[in-house]
């Protein structure tokens, strides 16, 4: 605020008019600024939104082609690498021979062991001719969705000119089909992007998890008591807050060297499991669900440990009968948002081995797996195409647990948290 | 056989607090007064066999595989393990162990398939003593607990020591993991500053880690030298802040003094959103979409940058930091007392003024904490840089080239082939206890500052 002279023209001269036009100039660049950075942080998320949507939402769909597939009658052992490959064969008689060596390419490899399952699961089809979908193979994936333009020069793109007229034939003939991708969701991981899917990770996510939350969750609830309810004010009590405090903070790749170090090299915990890896997220959730239960027993009045103790109930009576049930919504919000961040936890992860390539999801949580965001890691360093639309993919699959658990955790803290 | 230890265990429990708390029932019918109820009679019995007994299961599964590894390396026949390195002991052991499991891959050594023989018979035996040990405890421990029912017994006092011992442990889990941490980061350090000299880590100007494990990969000759790859945290770091504190600061002043509470009820929340998206997701965002949009802007105004820019990862750091900064500085100026706030107004200054001169500056310690704990995360963030940033460290402060930093280096030291006698895996460890050392040293100056600032007005 400038010096005004008031005798020189009080609060109507022009000075002072200047002054305070002046002065409410600032105040809006100083608004406009905050609406600016506002709209910044908001325009960042809809791009990091648009742009996974953008590129993910075509891995939801699979194009694939129906075949008709021939099995000789009487052999139980048929050869189904042959059989696939005449039942492309078929659909391009007539076909000039550039077509015809394309054909086969326009499959995926796994086709022949889609149809071996199929036929081991309904064994009358042997001897007969019957009609399946098998996925075709990711460059064509990519030509049907439009990604491969065929305006390129052929040296340049990934399918060749008779490649594209083999396929646009079996368009034609209304062969092609793009369904929902339910591979995504029943396959484990693949080299190849069309057969490549996340059960495995999803299964061990939730295998680590559990272990974090079986772990996690009665050791936090403990150490919470014992700190809010019992502790005496002395050197212990102190020494641990600064722990819990610091736990906190701590940069999640340190987790994963003393995983490394403890875990696996002194007692030889298994490398890549489930296990392991929730051991680790359960340490780094510790601090999460402690101070979370520490607000919730905090916000428990005073009056009901006194009404308890008045009627003659034990100092541990107070906690377990009274105190700690009124808190359990509290502690279960704070402890499914303690998991949400550890099932996007990926730093630690990586170190103890979860990021290994994984055909098949594990059946206990002692075999190696990958978990979601591994799995998120492993696919963007593949060099395919077809896993970058892929790994979108995943990441919307992880969001969407991440917005249930926190939707969950949001639910239960309006439907049952009171106000004393 | 661990599964059935653990079944043993529990049917053990449950039969000590049925006998006991039975027991305790009867003697209260004929009329016995008791001192505590029935319940708590069951309690101790049960807690008295399930503690010892946990306890003793444990410590056998983690003491177990070492143990049966040591008798199995040991009983293998004379000079067969002469002059072998600590790395090529352990390879043979991993494949001893492979071969118990049933893979073999070509034809191993007879005395190597007669040591995973070995190996499957001491582990079915530790299961069958494992066992036997539970369930001959399990009886004891029941027994012993079974004499206790009378009616002058304190079962209460009992139950809430040993579940007061309980929670004391579950609150020491925190001190045991903090242990651990500096313990393993200390002791492979050692191991590590034993190969190379403390001094050419600390001052060292090359970093060039990728040593050769096996004698027949082809690597490079090794340095390690840490100063390159701080340096590329610290550029990284300081892009991060760059963007990201105005952007914080200025929309947590306007979210605090300008905007309407239903603008703050639907803008808070979604800047959350921010710090709840996964790093990896991030680092994925910065190599699809970042990385090739700063590169074609540069191609646009001639300027050449690298794929693995520090700016993308900078920048798309500074995303996941925006929600930290701004909730930290929102918390500051919401506790700068009321009575601050009015005078200023009452003498007649504008809101922004207000908010300028006497708020912001009231809450700067408060706002300099936040900003602090902020730069401690964006050293410690690891996903974004492994995804986005470099691997080769170069001495650069041009935040165009690819620069390395501290996390990426720990992760791509540690993917893949790792032994602990090999000076690039423990070189892992020493970067850990750097950054360990940092970040727990910025985290405690932050809070200082911060403890000290709340003082001021409480």
């Amino acid at each position: 605020m400038a010096d005004i002279d008031i005798a020189a023209g009080g609060w109507t001269s022009e000075a002072s008019r200047e002054n305070v036009r002046r002065r409410r100039r600032g105040e809006l660049w100083l608004k406009a600024a905050g609406l600016v950075a506002i709209t910044i942080a908001f325009a960042m998320l809809l791009t990091l939104l648009a742009s996974l949507v953008i590129t993910g939402f075509r891995a939801f769909t699979q194009t694939h082609v129906t075949l008709q597939v021939t099995l000789p009658p009487g052999d139980e052992t048929p050869s189904f690498r042959a059989a696939t490959r005449g039942a492309i064969e078929a659909l391009f008689e007539g076909a000039d021979e550039a077509q015809k060596r394309e054909a086969s390419r326009i499959l995926s490899s796994g086709a022949q062991y889609i149809i071996e399952s199929h036929v081991a699961a309904n064994p009358d089809l042997i001897g007969q001719t019957f009609s399946i979908r098998v996925p075709v193979s990711d460059p064509y994936d990519q030509l049907a969705k439009g990604l491969i333009d065929r305006e390129t020069p052929e040296a340049l793109r990934r399918v060749s000119d008779a490649g594209i007229a083999a396929f646009d034939r079996l368009s034609e003939a209304g062969l092609i089909s793009r369904p929902f991708n339910t591979a995504l969701f029943v396959n484990a991981d693949s080299r190849f992007p069309e057969l490549a899917g996340l059960k495995g990770a999803i299964i061990g996510s939730f295998y680590a998890l559990l272990t974090c939350f079986l772990i996690s969750f009665p050791i936090g609830i403990g150490a919470a008591i014992y700190l809010e309810e019992f502790a005496r004010k002395n050197r212990l009590s102190d020494f641990i807050e600064i722990n819990i405090n610091n736990l906190a903070a701590v940069p999640s790749v340190v987790f994963g060297l003393l995983a490394l170090a403890v875990f696996l090299n002194w007692f030889g915990l298994p490398r890549g499991a489930p296990f392991v890896g929730g051991l680790t997220l359960a340490l780094m959730t510790l601090p999460t669900i402690i101070i979370a239960t520490r607000a919730a027993l905090k916000a428990v009045p005073p009056s009901i440990r006194e009404a308890a103790l008045g009627v003659g109930a034990s100092k541990q009576q107070v906690v377990f009968h009274h105190v700690l049930p009124l808190a359990m919504p509290g502690i279960l919000t704070g402890t499914i948002i303690g998991l949400a961040q550890a099932l996007g936890e990926t730093a630690p992860l990586l170190l103890i081995g979860m990021n290994a390539f994984i055909t098949a999801a594990p059946s206990t949580p002692f075999d190696s797996a990958t978990a979601l965001p591994t799995q998120i890691f492993i696919w963007a360093d593949s060099p395919e195409r077809g896993f970058v639309s892929r790994t979108s993919a995943a990441i919307l699959v992880l969001l969407g647990f991440l917005v249930l658990m926190n939707a969950l955790a949001i639910y239960l803290r309006n439907r049952f948290e009171r106000r004393w | 056989m661990t599964l059935f230890a653990f079944a043993l265990l529990f049917a053990a429990t449950v039969a000590a607090y049925m006998l006991n708390r039975a027991a305790a029932a009867s003697l209260a019918r004929r009329g016995e007064r008791l001192h505590s109820l029935a319940t708590f009679h069951g309690g101790f019995a049960a807690l008295v066999v399930l503690l010892p007994v946990f306890l003793v299961i444990l410590l056998w599964l983690l003491f177990q595989g070492p143990v049966i590894s040591a008798l199995v390396m040991g009983g293998l026949p004379e000079g067969v393990l002469d002059g072998l390195g600590k790395g090529e002991v352990s390879l043979i052991a991993a494949e001893i162990q492979s071969i118990a499991a049933g893979q073999v891959f070509g034809t191993p050594e007879p005395w190597k398939l007669e040591a995973a023989e070995r190996l499957v018979r001491l582990r079915a035996t530790s299961g069958t003593l494992l066992v036997v040990t539970v369930a001959a405890l399990s009886v004891v421990l029941l027994f012993l607990a079974r004499r206790t029912v009378a009616p002058e017994f304190r079962a209460r006092h009992g139950v809430e020591r040993m579940v007061l011992g309980i929670l004391v442990f579950c609150s020491t889990v925190a001190i045991f993991t903090t242990v651990g941490i500096v313990l393993s980061l200390i002791y492979e350090s050692w191991q590590f500053f034993r190969l190379v000299p403390i001094t050419e880590f600390l001052f060292g100007t090359n970093w060039e880690p990728q040593i050769p494990i096996r004698a027949d990969q082809i690597a490079g000759a090794g340095a390690f030298g840490w100063l390159p790859v701080i340096l590329g945290t610290v550029v990284i770091t300081v892009i991060a802040l760059a963007v990201s504190v105005p952007i914080g600061l200025f929309s947590a002043i306007y979210l605090n003094e300008f905007a309407s509470r239903r603008m703050r009820a639907v803008v808070k929340p979604v800047l959350e959103i921010l710090a709840g998206v996964p790093t990896v997701v991030y680092g994925f965002f910065a190599v699809l979409t970042v990385a090739p949009a700063l590169r074609a802007a540069g191609a646009e105004f001639g300027i050449p940058i690298s794929p693995n820019t520090a700016l993308a990862a900078g920048s798309v750091m500074a995303i996941m930091l925006i929600p930290f900064i701004s909730s930290f500085t929102d918390d500051a100026l919401a506790a700068v007392p009321r009575a601050l706030r009015d005078g200023s107004l009452a003498l007649g200054a504008t809101r922004g003024e207000t908010m300028l001169k006497v708020l912001f500056p009231a809450a700067i310690p408060g706002i300099v904490g936040g900003i602090l704990l902020a730069v401690s995360r964006a050293i410690g963030e690891t996903m974004i840089v492994v995804m986005a940033a470099g691997l080769i460290a170069t001495m650069t402060i041009n935040p165009l080239d690819s620069v390395t930093t501290v996390t990426v280096q720990i992760v791509t030291l540690l993917i893949g082939d790792t032994s602990f006698d090999n000076p690039k895996t423990l070189a892992a460890f020493a970067l850990g206890m750097m950054l360990f050392i940092v970040t727990l040293g910025i985290n405690i100056l932050a809070l200082r500052i911060v403890r000290k600032y709340r003082e001021l007005y409480d």
